[in-house]
């Protein structure tokens, strides 16, 4: 009796099949690819692109001797915690705390030019970074303006420039959900804390950051995946330069495979960093799957 | 549940309470127009430059404003068949992705199973993978299938990257849509399909304007995937083609990168506008453009 019903439960499923066979081809199946390329020596063109030979965890003991790598993995740590859970985390907070209180019109206005630079298409807003950050940019106009040392940011200092333009680009996404999350702290309880004599910081710090925790951590978890895959940015403003100085991880790997032709190499990387997005992936569908407090 | 992604269109954002203040404090706006100075300086040397026949990396005034540099960009080769490109890709990626979407999330909100839980959240978990990284494999898989520089294989691609986000989204605008009204319908001896199409889907119409949106708005925003899958320069969308562009003549012409770079941003921005004002229930972005 148990196969018809079986049968009937599959059929109403069938709609779901599209969506699985796309997810399965294109998602899952380069994934399990990488893993499998990584262990190969796998070129861009020439004979190992048409029969590349397997090499066992070579690749990965490539990656642990080669100098560029282990430096890469700090560079991504220092771009994600510096422009994406300090920088943009940070700034959205403090944009989306000064909006509730500044005038509506000079919120609406302040809050479409930091959504503007999210908009845009990632490409644009990179060009627009590299003039305002290049030798004769706006940044160096404005330090000159104010009597300061000019510097050539993108040579000098790679990684504080596509920092910053990270934080410019991506500050949008965190502003929009702390507004959301402000919004739904009930005025009750903040003005309980004001009778009981709390000041604006400690109402802030004890009352308020408390019940927006869950908002925290979904940012948090957010903008680390969205900033541990950022490529065009650092590719058009650095191109990873100079001297390495500001490759991350994306950008790694892509010089590998596309650059050096080495698409094995590039791929141990990639599955460096897929492994990376997977643990950070998986600990936020966790926190999701568990009961709001 | 609300849609927990990476992207715009996921923001469970509610209208605004109704606020305490009247007036506002005066050194908070002064802060926040500092912070918001910083944050247009890049977006208005793209202005400038746009209109200044002579512009370079400075932030300056034209010396004779003028649209020279748009008529320079605006030529079939230049501009309008990457554009054109950009909306075939772009406009395919969403229309792909809607109809998956929706066949899929009609199950899992009208029917329950364990299966449901599970499925979402292996999706959701889908959405977090960093798509940069899965670029080298899918250039190695693509080759091995000889779908290198094929428009429709880079549509399938994409529409596969933004799926996740799309069955969340579709799946919480459906939930919307009352299972009473469909059983109307399968008393009359409709099937789930039709009933799906002629009741379900026009009641969340405005909903699925705003996942075809959303979608077009990141496919059209998308450097990395067109510049890794499509060779030829017949095939490529402004986003690669400006990239080119920037390339070979960058260093000359600053002031028509900047008109290009105008020109194929206005798109995107009329559409996220559309969003936002449009107000479509619990994703009203209303929030971040009217304050």
């Amino acid at each position: 009796m148990r196969s018809p019903a079986t049968a009937r439960q599959l059929l109403r499923y069938l709609p779901v099949l599209p969506a699985v066979l796309l997810l399965l081809v294109f998602l899952a199946g380069p994934v399990l690819w990488a893993f499998h390329a990584s262990l190969t020596d796998a070129g861009l063109t020439g004979r190992s692109a048409r029969n590349p030979s397997w090499v066992g965890l070579e690749n990965y003991q490539r990656l642990l001797a080669d100098p560029v790598f282990p430096l890469s993995v700090l560079l991504t740590v220092v771009f994600v915690a510096g422009s994406a859970v300090l920088g943009q985390n940070l700034l959205g907070l403090a944009l989306a705390v000064l909006m509730r209180r500044a005038r509506p019109l000079v919120s609406a206005v302040v809050g479409t030019t930091v959504v503007a630079a999210w908009v845009l298409p990632e490409i644009v807003a990179a060009f627009a970074a590299y003039a305002y950050f290049s030798g004769d940019g706006t940044l160096n106009q404005l330090l000159g303006g104010l009597g300061l040392v000019r510097q050539e940011w993108l040579y000098a200092f790679p990684m504080v420039a596509v920092m910053l333009a990270n934080v410019w680009r991506g500050t949008a996404f965190s502003m929009l959900v702390y507004r959301a999350a402000l919004n739904e702290v009930p005025a009750e309880v903040t003005e309980a804390a004001q009778m009981d004599g709390a000041h604006g910081w400690q109402r802030f710090a004890f009352i308020t950051l408390p019940m927006i925790r869950g908002s925290i951590t979904t940012n948090l978890m957010l903008i680390t995946l969205q900033t541990l895959a950022v490529f065009t940015l650092v590719w058009v403003m650095t191109a990873g330069g100079p001297a390495n100085a500001s490759t991350t991880l994306p950008v790694l790997a892509y010089q590998e495979a596309f650059k050096f032709g080495d698409i094995g190499y590039g791929t141990a990387v990639a599955s460096v960093l897929i492994l990376i997005g997977a643990a950070f992936g998986l600990a936020y569908v966790r926190l999701l799957r568990e009961p709001r407090p | 549940m609300t849609a927990p992604t990476r992207t715009l269109g996921s923001l469970p954002l509610r209208p605004a309470a109704p606020r305490r203040r009247q007036a506002g404090s005066t050194p908070a706006d002064l802060v926040l127009l500092l912070i918001g100075a910083c944050f247009l300086l890049p977006l208005l040397w793209l202005i400038l430059a746009s209109l200044d026949a002579e512009a370079g990396h400075e932030l300056k005034l034209p010396d004779r404003a003028g649209l020279d540099n748009f008529a320079a960009v605006l030529t079939p080769e230049l501009l309008l068949r990457p554009l054109w490109n950009s909306v075939l890709l772009s406009g395919g990626t969403a229309t792909v992705t809607v109809v998956a979407a929706v066949l899929a999330a009609y199950p899992l909100s009208r029917y329950r199973s364990r299966f449901n839980r599970r499925f979402m959240y292996t999706v959701l978990f889908g959405t977090c993978l960093p798509i940069t990284a899965i670029m080298v494999p899918v250039y190695g898989l693509f080759v091995q299938l000889e779908l290198l520089d094929s428009m429709t294989a880079t549509i399938f691609f994409m529409a596969t990257t933004t799926l996740p986000m799309a069955i969340w989204m579709t799946r919480n605008f459906m939930e919307g849509v009352p299972v009473s009204l469909e059983e109307a319908a399968w008393v009359d001896g409709a099937s789930r399909m039709t009933a799906l199409r002629t009741i379900v889907l026009p009641l969340m119409k405005q909903g699925l304007g705003v996942v075809f949106i959303f979608v077009f708005i990141q496919a059209w925003g998308n450097f990395f995937v067109p510049f890794v899958l499509l060779l030829s320069e017949a095939r490529q969308p402004a986003a690669v083609s400006i990239f080119s562009f920037f390339g070979q003549h960058g260093a000359v012409a600053y002031g028509q990168l900047a008109a290009f770079s105008i020109l194929y941003s206005l798109p995107v921005l009329v559409l996220y506008v559309i969003v936002a004002r449009g107000g479509s229930g619990s994703f009203a972005l209303s929030g971040a453009v009217r304050g």
